[in-house]
């Protein structure tokens, strides 16, 4: 761990203006300062974002939902509108790591969390996302826990948020401010493929901060299930996960919403899996033939070419509890 | 004794300790912060082997707060410890810090930095610069056997011929296991904070052995061992890894003698992965024969560990092979090879964790293969006496352990048939294993002493490694006293109290008790020779005619009176008293059984396996204390599911430096694995064993474990894993190949 200048921006505008390429926000830290200790991120300065005004949940006019950049991981996942009509969210924020991590974590940090490669963390390691050029030791090492989707020869670091996932199949905005103003970016151009570029890895510019995220409408009436595949139980990174969503019309899917995590170098939706699914019987058939085009181009590493079937795994599996959610759904509402 | 007094053994005493470890009282090693106090951080190797080219400390040098660096140019010279067991002098890492500047092993400390903040001297040791030259690294066993070959071990057994009754066998089977290399993860980091004072040595260690690490240091520093001081009055546990001194305790004690200040150094969770020790990985041989009548006829049990290239560590694999199973010929044998990782040490059941899942896998494979159900097979061939020692066991109800749990369990209702059993989406496996530990006893001293306020006061150096040995030391005394246990102070973790064991291979309980009643005993008897002498309360009477009861002594007649009564008179602060007791006999072969049986669910459709349901009956004398003792083979089943699902430290087999030594990515068990744990103490008294008929509980309840998960996992899913841990995609269907690097 190396020192660093600390102070706290007191408004959006003071944040904006004192970050540079050497500096970061803090928020959460629980990212930010594992990773300063392990010496894998060296920022100058420290700016601690904590007093501004960005932890409000809100309902939109036009149904969408808005969430303050520093709303706790926690209050998130228990908040009623989140609850109720975004219940994929909840449950992908109560699979990520502990209790005491999500009290801290927020909404943009989880956003921004950086991968749990190995090597990326090993500042002894050859890593092109964390000293672009220096290799990548992931690919002919220990990669159990390696992308099958979207990687590159320079890497094949997993984005490991469980959040995101739901977010990616949910459809959202981000809101970006900075001296020069705000601007909105689709949440599945935020995260960049590593591609040459590894060490870039979203779009977000020096003297821009994430103050809000707003999702898209729910759908209705939907079921949606976040299912999380792992070693052990709990608190444990994703080895698969899948976020499903969709709409039934009678025994036929009307809309579909799948994403998955754990397996992709960015929160992976999946729309050819979903067209695929869309028009037709909600059925295991059904599912198997979304899964099996979701996972069409991954490419396997020596360690983690379980991934690919654990994956389509996580995706049946949870297409099926979505549509028995969906069904009981509707059974609701017909009763009222 | 009266019936009260005799119910406080077996009975479950909360832990009197209990109190000051909710309440943040408890101090541990780096609890303790005296008046300007350094802190070290080390600067760790990057390489797994090679040496140190070059090491520049100029620019941390300069860093706020720095106060030395030191590192194999700049350091005091020590001297090694003989490293003997039996003298008490043993360390498992012989090199000395920073002794020369060889590599043998990443996470090796090449330079330790000290500061006046822990946050000044990390933040100096990321600046020292190190430059390598590096050798090609050994980074597994099996690299380890192509480039090094293997040496000898200890602990082999060869009886008849194995060999010949294998060829000329009705059936055998011939398979290979492999365990990986499991690290110690106590919640405590090692930390060790050490003073000087006039050339005498403190230190408060995170250590299992205040003896034994105070006689090392004696060496290492040459000073008489009065000299040394050492500390460990609570131990975030250990599991082993802390049962012996490691590099950084000699140099945290080393630099605070150079500086002349205390120095105070915290082992990062990343280093206990590499300098303090692991369970080393293994490669194990097992080649099993029956006649037609299901009898084993032959059984080989041939294992190779690695070590480091500074130490041998044999891990002995083979220790109960020898003698659980009745078979005329036998062989078992270790050897070990050289790889690029620290010395490996004890870890929970060292030898019969991983043997046992070999072990006990075998059986299941060999009962398979001669038509025979597992239960019955294992029924068919537990051995009757020690065939290995020729001597009978002291006690062994193994047979009842296991038709005990085999009932509570419900074996009966398995359905042999793989996969036949299923609830749901779920596949049912149900698997058995017997569990095995040797009972084991040492040389220990005591003090027992009842005080003038009606107190008693018990000290001993052996720890309490949050076993409850604070708690069942205060049991004893007050078993023998007849005072109750909110009287009596117990202090362990201190080198200058009466010599005691080193908390671990399950003998601090069989060890420190006789001591203890021992010494409380002959405190009683100095009690009544005051009682008993001329200004006494019973005067003239004799000592034999009166009883210890309800904190005092009482006649015949009903005549009662109080400890603190009769000190008074005499003007006596206390009566004290000494014991010394002795290590086993070799009368018998002292052992410890039982057996696990496992329930697991395999959802093939999300691949997902979890433990659902444990039942475990474990004989082990008498039980001392019910609470601790079925908290112990609890905690024992939790880390044989991590042993059997989830617990690897990977290593990279390019250059041999370990990738997931952290606390996430190593995978141990959460609360949300823990399944259904039923225990069943049998507390059959062993008192051929020691007074009290108590064998020890630490270790027996690891053993076993991941192998009845693994015959469990076959049940359920027909697949035979032979290479711990039992991870998802070793059990799925369809993974294609992968793309070559
Ligand atoms: C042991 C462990 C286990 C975990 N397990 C899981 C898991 O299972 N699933 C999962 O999804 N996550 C997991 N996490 C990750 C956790 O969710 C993230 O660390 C957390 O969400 C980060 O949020 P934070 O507020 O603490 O971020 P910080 O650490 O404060 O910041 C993280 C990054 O975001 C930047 N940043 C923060 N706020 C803003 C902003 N408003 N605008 C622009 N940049 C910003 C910071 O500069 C920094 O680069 C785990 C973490 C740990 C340590």
């Amino acid at each position: 761990m190396r020192a660093f200048a600390y102070s706290r921006a007191d408004s959006v505008d003071h944040a904006a203006h004192r970050i540079t390429h050497d500096a970061a926000f803090v928020a959460g830290g629980t990212t930010l300062l594992d990773l300063i200790k392990l010496d894998v991120l060296k920022p100058k300065n420290v700016v601690d974002i904590n007093a501004l005004p960005l932890k409000r949940v809100e309902r939109l006019d036009d149904g969408r939902l808005r969430i303050g950049a520093l709303v706790t991981n926690t209050d998130l996942a228990h908040h009623p509108e989140v609850k109720r009509h975004y219940p994929l969210l909840s449950q992908a924020l109560l699979a990520g790591a502990s209790t005491q991590l999500r009290n801290m974590a927020t909404t943009a940090g989880n956003v921004m969390q950086r991968t749990r490669c190995p090597y990326y963390r090993d500042a002894a390691a050859a890593c092109n996302r964390r000293e672009p050029g220096s290799g990548c030791d992931a690919r002919g090492g220990l990669n159990r826990l390696n992308a099958v989707l979207g990687g590159s020869d320079a890497c094949v670091a997993v984005h490991p948020s469980d959040m995101c996932v739901a977010m990616a199949a949910i459809g959202a905005t981000l809101t970006l401010s900075s001296a020069d103003g705000e601007r909105e970016v689709a949440f599945g151009d935020f995260h960049r493929l590593p591609g040459d570029t590894p060490h870039i890895e979203h779009d977000l510019a020096d003297g821009e901060l994430i103050t809000a995220i707003t999702l898209e409408p729910p759908l209705a009436p939907a079921g949606s299930y976040y299912l999380k595949l792992r070693d052990r139980a709990s608190y444990e990174f994703a080895l698969a996960s899948a976020a499903a969503q969709l709409s039934l019309d009678g025994e036929m899917i009307g809309e579909a919403r799948v994403a998955l995590g754990g397996v992709g170098t960015k929160p992976w939706r999946c729309p050819d899996a979903e067209a695929a699914l869309v028009g037709q019987p909600a059925q295991i058939a059904t599912f198997e033939r979304a899964a099996e085009i979701a996972l069409r181009d991954a490419t396997p590493l020596e360690h983690n070419a379980f991934k690919i079937p654990l994956a389509r795994q996580s995706i049946v599996r949870a297409l099926r509890e979505a549509t028995r959610l969906a069904r009981d759904e509707g059974k609701q509402e017909g009763q009222v | 004794m009266s019936d009260k007094q005799q119910s406080i053994i077996g009975a479950g005493v909360p832990r009197i300790d209990g109190p000051d470890k909710l309440s943040g009282r408890a101090n541990y090693a780096a609890d303790n912060l005296p008046p300007d106090l350094a802190y070290g951080y080390g600067v760790f190797s990057t390489i797994a082997s090679g040496r140190v080219s070059q090491l520049s400390v100029d620019e941390a040098r300069k860093m706020p707060g720095v106060v030395d660096i030191f590192h194999h140019g700049h350091f005091p010279s020590l001297y090694r410890t003989p490293s003997s067991f039996a003298q008490g002098n043993k360390v498992e890492e012989t090199r000395l810090p920073f002794e020369d500047e060889r590599v043998y092993y990443e996470g090796q400390f090449v330079a330790l930095v000290v500061a006046d903040t822990f946050e000044n001297a990390r933040a100096a040791a990321r600046r020292v610069k190190v430059t390598y030259s590096a050798d090609q690294a050994v980074a597994n066993l099996d690299q380890g056997v192509e480039a090094n070959g293997t040496q000898a071990g200890s602990g082999n057994h060869d009886r008849g011929d194995a060999a010949s009754a294998f060829d000329g066998a009705a059936t055998t089977i011939d398979v290979t296991y492999r365990t990986p290399v499991e690290t110690h993860n106590p919640m405590e980091m090692h930390a060790s904070t050490a003073w000087w004072d006039n050339g005498d040595l403190t230190i408060f260690d995170a250590t299992q052995g205040v003896v034994v690490a105070r006689n090392a240091l004696s060496k290492i520093f040459a000073i008489a061992p009065e000299r040394v001081t050492v500390y460990a009055p609570y131990i975030g546990s250990g599991f082993g890894g802390k049962l012996w001194t490691w590099p950084h305790a000699i140099a945290a004690a080393a630099a605070s003698r150079e500086l002349e200040r205390p120095v105070q150094l915290v082992v990062p969770r990343q280093q206990m992965f590499t300098t303090t020790g692991h369970r080393p990985e293994t490669r194990q041989r097992l080649r099993l024969a029956t006649d037609d009548n299901g009898k084993l006829v032959s059984l080989r049990h041939e294992s190779i560990n690695t070590t480091s290239f500074t130490d041998q560590y044999v891990e002995t694999c083979g220790s109960v092979t020898k003698s659980l199973y009745s078979c005329p010929n036998l062989t078992v044998s270790h050897e070990t090879t050289q790889v690029n990782r620290g010395t490996p040490t004890s870890m929970r059941a060292p030898g019969a964790a991983p043997g046992l899942f070999a072990l006990e896998s075998a059986i299941d494979e060999m009962a398979a293969a001669a038509g025979v159900d597992p239960l019955q097979f294992r029924l068919d061939n537990y051995a009757e006496r020690d065939e290995s020692k020729d001597l009978d066991f002291s006690s062994n109800h193994i047979v009842e352990a296991t038709k005990r749990a085999a009932e509570r369990f419900g074996w009966a209702d398995r359905n042999p048939q793989i996969g036949s059993m299923r609830e749901g989406r779920e596949i049912v496996g149900y698997g058995v294993a017997a569990c095995n530990w040797e009972a084991l006893k040492m040389a220990c001293d005591a003090r027992v002493s009842i005080r003038a306020d009606g107190t008693a006061f018990a000290s001993c150096a052996t720890q309490d490694i949050g076993t409850g040995t604070y708690t069942i030391v205060a049991q004893t005394v007050s078993d023998v006293t007849g005072i109750p246990i909110d009287r009596i102070t117990v202090k362990l973790g201190d080198s200058s109290y009466p010599d005691g064991p080193i908390s671990g291979g399950s003998w601090a309980t069989a060890t420190t008790l006789p001591a203890i009643a021992g010494a409380a005993r002959n405190a009683l008897d100095e009690m009544k020779r005051y009682a008993t002498g001329s200004n006494g309360a019973f005067a003239g009477a004799s000592s034999d005619a009166l009883d210890a009861t309800a904190g005092g002594l009482r006649n015949a007649a009903g005549k009662q009176v109080s400890f603190a009564e009769i000190l008074e008179a005499g003007r006596y602060g206390s009566a004290d008293g000494e014991a010394h007791t002795e290590a086993a006999d070799s009368k018998y072969s002292y052992r410890s059984f039982g057996a696990h049986f496992v329930e697991v669910r395999w959802d093939p459709g999300i691949s997902r396996l979890r433990v659902a349901r444990v039942v475990s009956a474990i004989d082990v004398g008498k039980v001392i204390n019910e609470t601790t003792a079925r908290n112990q083979v609890e905690g024992a089943v939790v880390m044989g599911i991590g042993m059997g699902l989830f617990e690897a430290t990977e290593y990279d087999e390019r250059n041999a430096r370990p990738v997931n030594n952290d606390y996430a990515e190593y995978v141990v068990p959460v609360h949300a694995d823990q399944p259904e744990i039923d225990v069943i103490l049998l507390d059959y008294p062993d008192l051929a064993f020691n007074e009290y008929g108590a064998r020890g509980i630490g270790e027996i309840g690891t053993t076993g474990l991941a192998a009845a998960i693994a015959n469990a996992v076959h049940h359920a899913t027909g697949k035979r894993i032979r290479e711990l841990p039992i991870t998802l995609d070793k059990l799925m269907g369809d993974v294609p190949q992968a793309r070559s690097a």
